[in-house]
């Protein structure tokens, strides 16, 4: 290329001295003690606040249970979640903007058919104005009619973006296919029933709604604990009901083993998305079966991974993950691939499903999802971020900040004999449903595979 | 901001150290920045850069393909690397335990890489992959980073496309991979960072036994890659078959963000004016009050500020309605700017731009594998990673004039106009 004079590849890749041993492992330190304090606010709302000083910042979350039976209900609450930052009586939208910058502070609203998840950080000098702030806006957000219809037109050119996304479609596709038509498929709501949404519908919906009860606040920070509460007492006081935030209704269990290829023509890729039922955290089963799913697709060196990917250069992403609803888990596998390597990825991944239970991780295997569990626990919550996120799943599931210091307690005890009844348990092929969101022409290689139909979703 | 303590020295074969000792949480940061990015790539190899990096994954002389990822994952570690304009980064965060592991797993692959045809066959394959899920199968994809280039620049290094042509990807040979690690992958041309928890003079240990006996290559000649500034304003297009919307991608030359660091900082003050928060300006007037586009955004850098030397990009991207004529939306926004080139914005509204910088700055550096990063490519670019604990106080030191100039050079004579269309609708201009 640029050198005339380099070396060839082959004398690149080796040394005089040749092959070097692997350092072994030093002595490992634990994470130091976190300070905290998870109570109930006379409201209702339940805190978890945590000390954690590593830079001068204080990382909020709200997760609000936020189900709703109506068809309208989806579109309300976009509107309502774009809108609740728009004004109150106190504020109107810039001052609001303006007063959080001023504390170099942000506060995102986002809603899903689950829950109402408000996100915010703050210096952490200046938490007061912050929950002042989000105090206002609990208790007062005003949904001016000029605010929600310019955002109720800014989210109908967003779901048109939105709707033009594979991973949107094949979600969509998924859902229908695995759920029916159950409250948790409506994820992103139509532009039709966005449309008609009116500000005095969003005001009722926060009303009946946006409630403390059975809600959680997390915060992560350079915070104390004990003081903080009364601080919240102060601020959020004020936001009160004598109901509860209403909770989805029960996800039915899934099953396989249909496969289902929705067609959409001219596609250059395929998404294909699996999915199986599985068992949540609370579950004694779930250490062993997080090392399970670790070794099938959970991480880079997972056995999906390293096949339809490092071997067979199918796809760029291939994984499998968790995906926790209310008191319920599913493993989800998901891959994007070329037309042609469609049909060949599923037999792959099918083809690992069926081994992990056959010739179920030990030895080396087994360690490396074990050190895999454990150390990405102390390095994903190693930051303020980071754990704010991770204690709010724990508490959206009724679990507290105990879980996560006694999960690496938990994986180490992990016995092979449990990862293999767990990969017998939960990754049989025939365990698993889905949908192929790709081109029609894949129809003929894949119903050749069993377990393939062609069809618009449910 | 506090300034920890650092440790900066160079080894013998030229490599590059940083040290930033951190014990608040048992994990530690390993990276490796070289001194080589997509701009440095030739012509007839676009997207080399970023494919001879997935190459540096395959594994090495200790290390056979996959091995890599076994040894950082079955630390507790996560991995990754990526290709910028003006550089290449590998990075590891793991448990304090696993230094000395990251440590030889850098040091292994800047040796003695094995590049394998078998391997690069491959990746060009995965690199495919990646570019139809990223930039071919979604709307608005490689806008504006791959889109926009070509219409503001005309040499090959500032213009093409950093993810390459497929063509240009499969004739990839081993002989180009042997000739690029030999140029730009020697250790005098690259920068080692560890960050987190260690000791100090164990690190140094660790890092002579296994970086020590890397033999020193000189560093290439880095070339300029300087071009004329526009002397008209310059129009692309752009078809997007997924795009539901049109889009406009504006860009336009910044100062030199190495050499010229305080009027570079004026900028990304002055795109937090534009468009950072529903207060600023093209938010309030072009989203909320006349309105006119859907979304907009303001910035430097093809993904990010401090990613790349002389020449760098200022960008304002936005997706209007078909409706909206695109006359219209540039009209606008140019009477914003040159209000703010007539008024320097008051004291208010910079302390809300530069109080959100600040913070930002916190949870950046409060991530491991950001400060990590940015320590590493501060000390690449500028030659002093310190300078990332001094950025809020040169933010915040920035005037309402020296913004009020930075909107005073966006000026229409001087910019590219790239407009993505969608595959159906009208096209959102005045002209038909």
């Amino acid at each position: 290329m640029s050198s005339a004079t380099h070396r060839s590849a082959e004398e690149i890749g080796r040394t005089a001295l040749g092959p070097r041993p692997l350092p072994p492992l030093g002595p490992q330190r634990a994470a130091a003690d976190l300070s905290h304090v998870d109570t109930t606010l006379s409201n209702g709302l339940r805190v978890v606040a945590v000390r954690k000083a590593t830079v001068p910042m204080v990382e909020a979350r709200l997760w609000i249970p936020f189900a709703g039976e109506d068809a309208l209900h989806p579109a309300t609450a976009e509107v309502l979640a774009e809108t609740l930052l728009t004004g109150t009586a106190r504020r109107d939208r810039i001052e609001i903007d303006a007063e959080l910058a001023l504390i170099g502070g942000d506060i995102g609203a986002g809603v899903d058919p689950e829950r109402l998840i408000l996100t915010g950080s703050a210096l952490a000098d200046k938490l007061p104005t912050f929950l002042d702030v989000l105090g206002d806006v609990l208790t007062g957000a005003s949904y001016a009619g000029e605010q929600v219809a310019r955002e109720r037109e800014r989210l109908i050119e967003r779901i048109a973006v939105s709707r033009t996304q594979p991973r949107t479609i094949a979600r969509e596709a998924l859902q229908k296919h695995r759920y029916g038509d159950h409250p948790a498929t409506r994820e992103v709501p139509k532009a039709e029933d966005v449309a008609v949404v009116e500000a005095d519908q969003v005001r009722a919906l926060h009303t009946a709604s946006v409630l403390p009860r059975g809600a959680v606040l997390v915060l992560v920070g350079d915070i104390d604990p004990e003081g903080v509460i009364g601080q919240l007492e102060g601020a959020l006081g004020g936001w009160a009901s004598d109901r509860s935030a209403i909770r989805l209704p029960e996800l039915p269990d899934i099953a396989g083993p249909q496969v289902l290829l929705v067609p959409r023509s001219g596609a250059v890729q395929s998404q294909i998305r699996l999915s199986g039922q599985t068992v949540p955290r609370t579950d004694p089963r779930y250490a062993a079966l997080q090392l399970a799913n670790l070794a099938f697709g959970g991480y880079f060196s997972s056995r999906l991974v390293e096949n339809i990917r490092e071997n067979k250069g199918y796809t760029y992403s291939a994984h499998s993950g968790f995906e926790f609803t209310d008191g319920t888990a599913v493993v989800n596998i998901d891959a994007d691939t070329a037309n042609e390597a469609t049909a060949p990825a599923l037999l792959e991944t099918r083809y690992e499903l069926g081994r992990l239970g056959m010739v179920p991780p030990v030895g080396d295997e087994l360690e490396s999802v074990r050190q895999y569990a454990i150390g990405s626990l102390l390095t994903s919550t190693s930051s303020q971020s980071g754990l704010a996120g991770q204690v709010l799943a724990l508490a959206s599931t009724g679990l507290g900040l105990e879980w996560l210091l006694e999960h690496p307690a938990r994986v180490a005890a992990v016995t092979a004999d449990e990862v293999a009844q767990s990969a017998l348990d939960f990754f049989a092929p025939k365990r698993f449903t889905g949908v192929v969101v790709g081109d029609a022409a894949l129809e003929k290689k894949l119903t050749a595979l069993g377990d393939v139909v062609v069809g618009e979703p449910a | 901001m506090a300034d920890p303590e650092l440790v900066r020295f160079t080894l013998d074969n030229g490599l590059r150290v940083v040290l930033s000792p951190d014990a608040t949480a048992p994990v530690v940061g390993v990276s490796v920045h070289y001194d080589v990015g997509f701009r440095s790539e030739p012509e007839g190899r676009t997207g080399f850069a970023h494919l001879f990096e997935h190459l540096m994954f395959q594994g090495s002389e200790s290390l056979e393909k996959l091995a890599h990822f076994r040894h950082v994952q079955a630390s507790g570690g996560t991995f990754n690397g990526s290709t910028h304009p003006d550089y290449t980064d590998y990075f590891e965060v793991l448990p304090s335990a696993a230094l000395e592991r990251a440590l030889f797993l850098e040091a292994d692959r800047m040796r003695a890489p094995k590049l394998t045809a078998e391997n690069l066959a491959n990746q060009i394959d995965v690199v495919k992959e990646e570019i139809r899920l990223n930039v071919l199968n979604r709307p608005y994809g490689g806008f504006p980073w791959i889109t926009l280039p070509p219409v503001l620049y005309s040499t090959f290094p500032n213009a093409h496309n950093g993810y390459g042509g497929f063509e240009d990807l499969e004739n990839a040979t081993i002989d180009d991979c042997a000739a690029f690690f030999d140029t730009y992958y020697a250790p005098a041309n690259a920068v080692l960072t560890v960050a987190g928890d260690f000791e100090v003079e164990n690190a140094k240990e660790l890092i002579a036994k296994h970086f020590g006996d890397v033999p020193a290559r000189p560093a290439p000649v880095r070339p300029s890659f300087a071009e004329p500034l526009p002397t008209t304003e310059l129009h692309g297009e752009h078809a997007d078959p997924h795009a539901p919307l049109p889009a406009l991608g504006i860009g336009y030359r910044m100062p030199d963000p190495v050499n010229d660091l305080d009027s570079y900082l004026a900028y990304l003050v002055l795109a937090g004016v534009l468009t950072d928060g529903d207060g600023s300006r093209l938010q309030q007037r072009l989203v909320h009050r006349e309105p006119l586009v859907v979304d907009i955004g303001a910035g430097a850098g093809l993904f990010g500020p401090f990613e790349a030397r002389d020449p760098d990009t200022f960008t304002i991207t936005l997706i209007h309605p078909h409706e909206v004529s695109r006359e219209r939306v540039l009209a606008a926004l140019d009477d914003e700017l040159e209000k703010l080139a007539e008024t320097p914005p008051d004291e208010q509204e910079l302390r809300k731009v530069t109080a959100r910088w600040t913070a930002g700055l916190h949870s950046e550096h409060d991530r491991l594998v950001s400060r990590t990063l940015a320590l590493g490519s501060f000390e690449l670019l500028y030659g002093d990673a310190s300078l990332v604990y001094r950025l809020a106080d040169r933010m915040s030191a920035i005037t309402g004039e020296a913004v009020s100039a930075a909107a005073k050079s966006l000026r229409p004579d001087a910019r590219a106009v790239l407009v993505v269309k969608p595959a159906n609708g009208s096209e959102g201009t005045d002209e038909q």
